[in-house]
């Protein structure tokens, strides 16, 4: 698939971080805020102008295009100064390449009428996945909470404040966030394209990196959906709630207590421990895949590893810092926040997903793949602060690691029975990052999938 | 070739001692036109007359403290800029923008530098007035406040960048002559909007104080100004009052701590009518002239001092550009607050000329120095460079003189009596415009 029009473009990977601009950062970014808000009267001229003249010519107007694209570029390169994802004071022009965070627009280019008509229909997905995502937030009568973007960026400007770094999970999550946002509002105010938003973390190269956690996801599913079976979704996971209830409300909590004394005075949990809570978590993983569409088949209910399209790794037992274990929970509060910001964006996905599900009898791979980032982060975090089955942070980069496979080719192939030549083998690299650590039986990983079947004759 | 060197040097003297004149007449001007005689004569009060031992000492050892700190602070202060006139430069490299976003930056981190710099002084005056049942405000919430205060100096900073840089990017050297009129005319404009600014105004309520308002305003000759009040109770116990704003935004604000019952209608009286004098009297028009007048010479001193630097056009001209503004403004101080206590004194005097009650005036300023803590007499260093209101014991003297003018005009009933601790009287400055 060609790249798409609006692409982000991260120009250096210094995450150092000047800290006497990160102490005044919301303050330095008052001025560009001033100037941003002042530009946008003529932005909202320009923007409604241009509207009129993509629908009547089928092409937006030349200068208008610049003009926004401009502006676009102006706002990506101030909200990644405010975020800390990058370094530099921004300059007030938005000038391609001036800035280490930075989007590509291609030139204008022809536009269905249609599309440009109902466009403030159109993207309204794209805006309730990036409300979550970005530095919108949601806000209603009794509450608000900010997007991820800002929590992420909260957090970093701790992190930046404190060490004089910025942690690249985070700076990678904020520009991930940006870039969709540049997409988001590219597509749907400006019309600079009329290529839907892409929501795939693998399809920004500027984010995809290597980074191997002992808590990993394994993605074998192939985004087919039956759409019965998507649209009584909730209805279907009845009985798991009640199986879930039983254990989250009664067992769970008292042996993640016990375990940490356990934890606390040996340095290591029993094996017992390990085991259960490596089962938990992955039967967690695939109830939540299978709420959010992430996954399609009936989850079973012991968790067995393997058994499920969307899989959790869970490391063997290690000894771990017994300082880190009795401050795990003060540690875990970076964490825990994001999570808790990025559960608005698992939201999001399932709900665009049962859509797309219902209409289409597919999962689209972007929003899977970002659904799948996020339950691979919350898994990370639960796994670090209450289970204790890894003491490694949980790390936020929404492309880290292997590119889960991409979706079976065929639409009318029969549900059930597999694709031929699907999942495509990965690459070495890539089997090896799949499986960060041997695991101890019976909460090892799945087996290397089979080779894929002769094709049908 | 000497020649028209020379010639040219000629013209820029008699151009520049034509603008010195041209200044000194202006300053002359604005000086003399104030409606206190100019044959007062002050009589010679003793402070002790008026205020208890114990409330003198008290107001001693407060300001004693915040003008101690106060000097530090500005030590600091000066410290700091000129540490960062020749660190700051190096900044440079932390900025992706241009030439003006470039000085943008460092002069926003200049402020930063400056703020971090003052934060400990701060906080010491903070504490001792929280301590001295001045301040309500407790120390987070102040350091977050004071943080968060900083956003509105760094918006103003860009913009006196902008101005500056961006004329000399027309003309290197001779910005100044340029950017100054500008900068009066920005003053100008924050006059007039900063009625608008005032956060937390309310109203006046209550029908006496309200035809008072009106009865004084007309006697004052500015019928019509509103009376508003600002609610600041829940952050000091201090009361003041102030006057805001040019032309049809003028407004007289009260603060809210003036009237919960320690002050008597006759003495808000009294303060209402002293700060529709400096209404009627253009107080506020009048220091947009002074402005301009030192405008220039402030605008040129920079111009020089960053000459070196490459001059403002260079963002790594701004820190040092910073010290010499820190430094002419310090340099000015005096002559500043010299003019404001000018103001002030008229405005008193219109006042007394408004009310006739020259026993509410007396009480007012007493109850309001020892509310506030303000020490009756100051003088010397003090005086010059922190003092923009006339000493209490002079504005007590003020009314005595009044008095001795306008014997009839006092009923023996209302005529002060001069027992110690049973008095009262306005001191300091208001937060914008002119207070007190």
């Amino acid at each position: 698939m060609a790249a798409h029009p609006i692409r982000l473009a991260v120009a250096d990977d210094d995450l150092r971080r000047s800290r006497l601009t990160v102490f005044f950062r919301v303050l330095l970014f008052l001025p560009h805020l001033v100037w941003a808000l002042l530009w946008l009267v003529a932005v909202y001229v320009v923007a409604i102008i241009n509207w009129f003249v993509t629908l009547f010519s089928g092409t937006p107007a030349d200068w208008a295009h610049r003009f926004l694209s401009r502006y676009l570029r102006y706002w990506v390169h101030i909200l990644a100064f405010l975020l800390v994802a990058a370094n530099p004071f921004p300059g007030f022009t938005g000038r391609p390449g001036s800035y280490p965070v930075d989007i590509e627009i291609d030139p204008r280019a022809r536009q269905y009428r249609w599309a440009t008509g109902f466009r403030w229909i159109l993207w309204y997905p794209a805006l309730a996945l990036y409300t979550p995502l970005g530095v919108l937030g949601s806000s209603n009568s009794y509450s608000s909470s900010p997007g991820t973007a800002v929590i992420a960026g909260i957090l970093g400007w701790w992190s930046a404040l404190i060490r004089g770094r910025m942690p690249q999970g985070l700076r990678n999550l904020i520009v991930y966030g940006l870039g969709y946002g540049a997409q988001t509002f590219g597509y749907g105010v400006f019309l600079l394209t009329d290529r839907f938003p892409n929501s795939d973390p693998y399809a920004v190269p500027a984010v995809a990196e290597e980074h191997d956690h002992p808590v990993q996801t394994v993605v074998t599913d192939d985004t087919r959906r039956w759409q019965v079976h998507v649209a009584f979704r909730y209805f279907t996971a009845l009985p798991h709630f009640f199986w879930l209830g039983i254990w989250a409300w009664y067992v769970v909590p008292l042996l993640v207590v016990i375990n940490w004394f356990v934890m606390l005075f040996r340095g290591r949990t029993v094996p017992f421990f390990q085991d259960f809570f490596a089962f938990f978590l992955r039967y967690t993983t695939h109830l939540a895949a299978y709420l959010t569409i992430l996954a399609d088949p009936f989850p079973g209910f012991m968790g067995r590893p393997g058994s499920y399209p969307i899989d959790l790794v869970v490391p063997p037992l290690v000894r771990q810092s017994r300082w880190r274990i009795g401050f795990r929970i003060v540690l875990a509060i970076p964490a825990l926040l994001l999570a808790s910001a990025l559960s608005g964006v698992l939201s999001a996905v399932a709900t665009l997903g049962w859509f797309a599900a219902v209409f289409t009898a597919r999962m689209p791979v972007g929003l899977r793949n970002l659904g799948v980032f996020v339950l691979r982060y919350v898994q990370q975090t639960l796994a670090y602060s209450f289970y204790l089955v890894t003491e490694v942070y949980p790390y936020s980069g929404p492309a880290a690691g292997p590119p889960p496979p991409p979706p079976a080719p065929p639409r009318d192939w029969p549900r059930g029975e597999p694709v031929p030549g699907w999942p495509p083998a990965p690459a070495a690299s890539d089997a090896a990052a799949a499986t960060p650590s041997e695991p101890r039986a019976p909460g090892g990983p799945p087996p290397p999938p089979e080779p894929p079947p002769a094709p049908p004759a | 070739m000497a020649q028209p060197a020379m010639a040219r040097w000629l013209i820029w003297a008699v151009v520049g001692l034509a603008t010195i004149a041209v200044g000194v007449w202006g300053a002359l001007s604005l000086w003399d036109s104030t409606t206190v005689p100019s044959n007062l004569t002050l009589p010679h009060l003793q402070a002790r007359d008026y205020f208890t031992a114990a409330d003198l000492h008290r107001a001693s050892s407060f300001e004693n403290f915040l003008h101690i700190d106060a000097f530090l602070a500005q030590d600091a202060l000066v410290l700091a800029l000129a540490f960062y006139s020749r660190w700051g430069p190096r900044l440079v490299r932390e900025s992706a923008a241009g030439r003006i976003g470039t000085g943008f930056l460092l002069g926003m981190l200049g402020f930063g530098v400056v703020w971090i710099a003052q934060l400990p002084f701060g906080l010491a005056a903070q504490i001792w007035e929280h301590e001295h049942g001045i301040s309500k405000v407790d120390y987070l919430s102040w350091a977050v406040n004071d943080w968060f205060g900083l956003g509105s100096k760094f918006i103003f900073v860009c913009l006196a960048l902008l101005i500056a840089m961006g004329f000399a990017g027309l003309t290197r050297r001779y910005w100044w002559a340029l950017a100054a009129p500008t900068f009066v005319a920005l003053a100008a404009l924050a006059t007039f909007t900063t009625p608008f600014l005032l956060p937390s105004l309310r109203p006046l309520r209550g029908q006496l104080l309200k035809a008072d308002a009106a009865l004084f305003a007309r006697r004052e000759g500015v019928p019509g100004v509103k009376v508003k009040v600002q609610n600041v109770h829940e952050l000091t116990t201090a009361p003041n009052a102030e006057s805001a704003g040019l032309g049809p935004t003028r407004v007289v604000v009260l603060w809210d701590t003036l009237l919960h019952g320690r002050f008597s209608r006759k003495e808000i009286d009294a303060i209402l009518a002293h700060e529709f004098g400096h209404l009627s009297h253009d107080h506020l028009l009048k220091g947009i002239g002074w402005t301009a007048i030192f405008a220039f010479p402030l605008a040129f001193l920079i111009a020089l001092a960053t000459r070196r630097r490459g001059g403002i056009y260079a963002p790594t001209a701004v820190p040092t550009a910073l010290l010499a503004y820190v430094l002419v403004q310090l340099a000015f101080l005096p002559a500043h607050n010299l003019i404001s206590r000018h103001f002030e004194a008229e405005a008193d005097w219109s006042s007394l000329q408004a009310t006739h009650d020259p026993a509410a005036a007396q009480a007012m300023f007493v109850k309001l120095a020892r509310l506030s803590r303000a020490e009756p007499s100051e003088s010397g260093l003090v005086k010059a460079l922190f003092e923009d209101h006339p000493a209490i014991i002079d504005r007590l003297a003020m009314i005595k003189a009044w008095e001795q003018r306008h014997p009839a005009a006092v009923p023996a009933a209302s005529r002060p009596a001069v027992t110690p601790g049973a008095g009262s009287a306005p001191a300091r400055s208001g937060a914008s415009g002119r207070g007190r």
